[in-house]
């Protein structure tokens, strides 16, 4: 049988991160799962355990003294020790800023190719295909390599099948870094005390544009989501004018979407947001312009004030659910 | 300090970017090509130390067909001193690895103390290309930081994560990427448009490799959006029902 190597990584609080379920769900669909995951011996254990929920079939732990220190380095080395000794149809990754880098230097020095961004793979004979969704899902495009091991990033959020919970074996695998590194010197974690689901991989998502006029007036946004039980997005241009992080950004820039649900609320659609949220299956947009792009893409549009509007459908929505 | 800074020409994303659905790639022809605007955003905090330092080298490096020298000129009329054109003609279609192949062979033996890029292009959204070359180069890197400190000897800098943000810091030289939250890049100057033309742009042919390489079997266009139902707000709460009846129709609510 096929094994498909992937690529985990541990969170700085302890455990792993959360693509960490989706990228063996969709490894699982390839063969066998050897996870590969840096940890410090304390946590291996747990480590080891929460990869097995996830349905890890066997998992690999670079451990090294430096870990935490260190930046990407040894995650390099973990994978490509395995990869010297295993065949794996491919070798899957976050699309995440430590991933790619770790997908980067591993292709570079195994000499082996990358499928970017892949929103879902599959096995057609013994090749693996990525699927990939271009200019924000304008078009779809399906890529394999021409030889070698594929070396893939998969979006976050875009995978839903999971695997189902193994009891993994697991090894310990010592990893050595020397030469220059770049270093960590310190990781301010922010927790998040939201009970709202991650904009990612969200089944609804309510974004709020310029028209939501200040920081305080976003609030309105938030009540919509709550109301239906949706991740908050924002245009870039309400998050270059300071009224959400930088994490909330919906577009070409920022987060790609694909919900059941997008709610645009004072968002004028210019092309850049339209390409980080066209791919929903149904699009609402509350805007007072009728001439605002975003009604060219709207399944239902209401032109008006959503400062009237939006808590209207609130309350309606609180009335149905008694 | 010798710089070096990696563009991209790309689609400009105002407007419509098409895909070639034979090949798969981008249809350079189809919309108006710009420099890709995190790249600018490179080049600008290359021109930042320029602007505090008397020895600084700022050299501009594209890979691409011959149009994309267009790239290159603008960047020099913006403020850097020279441009390598890698010329990849021969190597239509190529992919990550192949492209940072001519580009560390293009950097390699040059004696840059930094590599600067934008963290992604727009329009593979890859990401991937600067720690390619990194690994090939055998340099540390630093990735998408939305900050930057450097100094004589090494750069420091903020980056994202889901979880919050990561100091990090990296000796020289080294391969450091930008995301597009640092600084917007300046516009040319009326005085660097004029000398930006006697600028050197040192032009070098890729030569194919005998790499692995990603390929596109397929690509599909997807069917454009068609505008829904929309109404106007007329200052009863209708529309409000209407749109809450709609999305429970759908069983969206």
């Amino acid at each position: 049988m096929s094994t498909c190597l992937v690529f985990i990584e541990s969170a700085p609080g302890g455990g792993v991160r959360s693509s960490a379920a989706e990228l063996i769900g969709a490894a699982s669909a390839l063969g066998r799962v050897v996870a590969v995951v840096t940890a410090p011996l304390a946590a291996v254990d747990a480590v080891v355990d929460e990869l097995g929920r996830y349905g890890a079939d066997e998992v690999l732990v670079g451990e090294s003294s430096s870990l935490g220190e260190v930046l990407g380095r040894l995650q390099v080395e973990a994978v490509t020790s395995v990869l010297a000794n295993t065949s794996p149809v491919a070798v899957l990754l976050a699309n995440s800023t430590l991933s790619r880098e770790v997908a980067g230097r591993v292709a570079a020095r195994t000499g082996n190719a990358v499928l970017a961004d892949a929103i879902g793979v599959r096995l057609d004979g013994d090749r693996v295909v990525g699927l990939h969704s271009v200019f924000g899902g304008a078009y779809t495009t399906e890529s394999a390599v021409d030889r070698g091991i594929p070396i893939v990033t998969i979006r976050e959020g875009a995978i839903s099948g999971r695997a189902s919970p193994r009891t993994p074996t697991s090894t310990i695998v010592p990893v050595i870094v020397d030469g220059p590194a770049a270093s960590i010197d310190s990781v301010e974690v922010v927790h998040s005390n939201t009970s709202r689901p991650d904009l990612r991989s969200a089944q609804i998502v309510v974004s709020g544009g310029r028209g939501l006029g200040s920081k305080e007036k976003f609030v309105v946004v938030a009540g919509l989501a709550d109301a239906l039980g949706a991740a908050i997005g924002a245009s870039r241009a309400a998050v270059d004018a300071g009224y959400v992080p930088k994490s909330y950004q919906v577009g070409q820039t920022g987060v790609i979407v694909s919900p059941d649900l997008y709610v645009a609320l004072g968002i004028s659609g210019a092309i850049q947001h339209r390409a980080g949220m066209q791919t929903a299956k149904t699009i609402v947009a509350i805007n007072k312009d009728a001439d605002a792009p975003i009604f060219e893409v709207a399944d239902f549009g209401i032109v008006g004030d959503l400062f009237t509007v939006v808590p209207q459908l609130v309350n309606e929505i609180a009335a149905r659910k008694k | 300090m010798k710089i070096a800074v990696l563009v991209k020409q790309v689609p400009d994303t105002w407007g419509v970017r098409q895909l070639d659905l034979e090949t798969g790639r981008v249809d350079r022809n189809a919309s108006d090509r710009v420099i890709d605007e995190v790249g600018e955003r490179a080049l600008e905090v290359a021109l930042t130390i320029k602007d505090s330092t008397s020895d600084a080298e700022v050299v501009v490096i594209t890979m691409g067909p011959s149009q994309s020298v267009d790239a290159l000129r603008k960047a020099l009329s913006m403020g850097a001193d020279s441009g390598v054109h890698i010329l990849s003609d021969a190597l239509v279609g190529a992919d990550m690895l192949c492209t940072a192949g001519a580009l560390a062979a293009a950097l390699r033996g040059q004696a840059f103390d930094l590599i600067l890029a934008g963290n992604e292009s727009t329009d593979g959204r890859g990401g991937i290309v600067p720690a390619m070359i990194a690994e090939l180069l055998g340099m540390p890197a630093l990735l998408e930081l939305d900050s930057i400190d450097i100094t004589p000897s090494q750069v420091s800098g903020m980056r994202g994560a889901d979880h919050g943000t990561v100091s990090v810091h990296t000796p020289l030289p080294a391969v450091v990427s930008v995301s597009e939250r640092t600084p917007e890049a300046r516009f040319p100057s009326f005085k660097g448009i004029r000398t930006a033309k006697k600028k050197p742009v040192a032009v070098q042919i890729a030569e194919p490799a005998a790499l692995a390489s990603s390929v596109v079997l397929t690509t599909t266009s997807r069917a454009a959006r068609s505008a829904g139902r929309i109404v106007t707000d007329d200052g009863s709460s209708a529309a409000a029902s209407e749109l809450v009846q709609y999305l429970a129709d759908r069983r969206l609510i």
